[in-house]
């Protein structure tokens, strides 16, 4: 592998951590908190919504970002050829 | 048949099936006796890391800490499973291609020191010997009060099993018994809450059945509120603790679940980088499952609990009342002489103690399900709490027989020798965990959630800035994980063992329980990595290429010595 591919490589895997782990951070300390207060005069059916995210919400979104990252890195690996 | 029956029939079978996995997977070489031969499919060790991660306290401990808790409870909700995210991101696939056994290994070659192994080794015990020591407490109470025989018992029936299949299969035949405990302790987890859901909310999805009404049509989580306010509560929903220490306590889990040794080490058993961030995916889906559970569990047992007793005759309590009494778990005292019992926030008033760790083994019988769903129960919590110690046992043994003898003390020695010197501190850890099982000091209960801290304090800012900087070097790394780990232990004896004078709540640095800490520690552990490596010499060419590398997913090969 040339090493201005491993940069880009490197460069763009940055960029996928830095979006997803910003998500990481509102879902859980952001609406679970933070804002939790607030989020909690909104209600679901029987859930004040600050509380569903500290106790469902955020884990829920925890597994869909693991499993997003999964693909986005699988779909990288093989445009650099790295799948092997 | 009756309910001893069904115990002694369902922990006799699933025993028996540990031990056919045991001797079916046997390890042959140090390969397959660290990491299963680093063969293993991401969707086992998904379910193997599922297992190995869920503990006693996760089982049997999290859902009362949550319904006594209400909303503070979350922290370990969050923290407990956010820590994937770092771990599947940050940590996982770079280990993996790294291709070592342990995370000593990991932090001696990167930061190209004996110092830094020697450093990492004694954290490693540090963490996992604290934490195995509560595992076989929780093997010991769940043997008393379900079998029926001496606690001490319960605990050397546990020691002989894992002993048995930890020492002979090693990660290998751990790896495989934990996918068997993963399908024990999840079935026997949501039997209960289903047939309760449905009981209480007719909905048969407890994560839904909790945000559901009652039959009088009122939402479960407001007369649950209602409740918390007729008896002086801090109301379920909102919860006490205040924001600042709710932050730093769920970032000290999540952080420190990152860092914790034999969760980390689990994915040097798959074969490649893809399958490693795969295998963490599956993990969570799988720790999902139960975690999203729990909070529904805990709003259910709350609910049940506190209608049965509060207000009742003692004399008109159900069986399970005194056989949980016996136990010494739940206490009642008439203090106003009234017959009645009086379960209210007020300390001088409240006539009820509760121990948290009921909420989940009696349950079934609360709400009055069937002999085998509790004997299910039982299973399940021996497969939570005999599928982590053995992966903690398994980290222990690989710290002293990989990381201290074939590493630093007798590099010379065969593969044959090393293999045996694993078996042996294998043996020695249980022994040792076994003890401390039976002779509990009392900082095990306060010392888990802890581990948490010292692991946040030293491995994570090590590894993750030996993977994202190619500049950090050694000095930056050893000084940053012994101070982290200092400052965590400092902190840790002042406020929970009164020493250095100890102190109370009011004395709290910002305010930040020891429990959170660990936040603070680490970011102290990364400031000081960093300062430190600014005014000394970068690490060799050398070790730099190896973190390029160590970046490109490709020919991750085969985990070596």
């Amino acid at each position: 592998m040339k090493k201005s591919d491993q940069k880009k490589y490197w460069k763009t895997n940055l960029k996928y951590l830095t979006v997803l782990l910003t998500i990481w951070f509102i879902v859980s300390y952001g609406c679970g908190i933070i804002f939790v207060d607030e989020l909690n005069t909104i209600r679901m059916g029987g859930f004040k919504l600050g509380f569903w995210f500290a106790q469902q919400g955020s884990i829920y979104v925890f597994t869909i970002l693991i499993f997003v990252y999964i693909r986005l890195m699988n779909k990288l690996d093989k445009k650099y050829n790295l799948d092997s | 048949m009756d309910l001893q029956t069904w115990i002694w029939l369902l922990v006799g079978i699933t025993f028996a099936l540990y031990i056919g996995i045991a001797i079916w997977s046997r390890a042959g070489s140090t390969k397959e006796f660290y990491v299963a031969g680093g063969g293993v499919s991401p969707l086992a060790n998904g379910l193997a890391t599922a297992a190995d991660w869920m503990s006693a306290a996760s089982f049997i401990s999290m859902a009362g800490l949550i319904s006594f808790n209400g909303y503070d409870g979350s922290v370990y909700l969050m923290g407990w499973t956010g820590g994937y995210v770092l771990l599947a991101l940050l940590l996982a696939p770079y280990l993996r291609k790294f291709g070592k056994f342990t995370v000593p290994d990991f932090i001696g070659d990167r930061y190209y020191s004996n110092v830094a192994r020697t450093v990492a080794v004694f954290c490693a015990l540090l963490v996992s010997f604290t934490y195995v020591a509560g595992q076989m407490r929780g093997v010991g109470l769940v043997f008393s009060r379900f079998l029926e025989v001496d606690i001490n018992t319960g605990v050397i029936i546990g020691m002989i099993i894992v002993l048995f299949y930890a020492v002979l299969g090693g990660m290998k035949g751990i790896t495989y018994t934990q996918v068997a405990q993963y399908c024990v302790l999840i079935f026997a987890f949501m039997v209960p809450a289903i047939f309760i859901s449905i009981q209480i909310t007719g909905n048969p999805i407890p994560q839904l059945g909790f945000g559901g009404q009652d039959a009088n049509g009122i939402y479960l989580l407001d007369k649950l509120d209602g409740l918390h306010r007729d008896l002086g509560f801090a109301e379920y929903t909102s919860g006490s603790k205040s924001k600042l220490d709710v932050f730093f306590i769920t970032a000290a889990l999540m952080v420190g679940t990152a860092g914790l040794p034999h969760v980390i080490v689990r994915f040097f058993t798959v074969k490649k980088v893809s399958d490693a961030r795969k295998s963490a995916g599956w993990a969570l889906l799988f720790i999902m499952i139960l975690y999203t559970t729990a909070p529904a569990i805990a709003v259910f047992a709350r609910t049940n609990m506190i209608e049965t007793v509060n207000n009742q005759e003692y004399k008109n309590m159900p069986d399970w009342f005194t056989t949980w009494e016996e136990t010494g778990l739940l206490s009642f005292n008439d203090k106003n002489n009234d017959g009645k019992i009086q379960y209210v926030a007020d300390t001088s008033k409240n006539e009820l103690i509760i121990d948290k760790d009921i909420m989940v083994l009696a349950n079934p019988e609360i709400a009055g399900l069937p002999n085998w769903v509790i004997a299910l129960v039982a299973a399940g919590a021996l497969a939570a709490a005999l599928s982590t110690a053995a992966g903690l046992l398994l980290v222990i043994s690989a710290s002293v027989s990989h990381d201290l003898i074939k590493k630093m003390i007798k590099p010379d020695i065969s593969e044959k020798g090393e293999l045996v010197a694993a078996r042996l501190s294998a043996v020695v850890a249980v022994c040792v965990a076994g003890y401390f099982g039976i002779n509990p000091p009392d900082f095990v209960a306060a010392t888990v959630a802890l581990a948490f801290g010292l692991a946040a304090a030293s491995f994570f800012p090590a590894i993750i800035l030996g993977i994202f900087t190619k500049k950090m070097n050694k000095e930056g790394a050893i000084s940053g994980m012994i101070i982290g780990i200092l400052m965590m232990l400092f902190y840790m004896l002042k406020f929970k063992f009164d020493w250095f004078g100890g102190g109370t709540k009011e004395d709290w640095w910002f305010g930040i329980s020891p429990e959170g800490f660990g936040t603070v520690a680490m970011i102290i552990n990364f400031i000081v990595s960093i300062v430190i490596s600014k005014f000394t010499p970068d690490p060799p060419k050398e070790v730099q290429e190896i973190v390029a590398n160590i970046r490109i997913p490709s020919g991750a090969g085969e985990a070596t010595h």
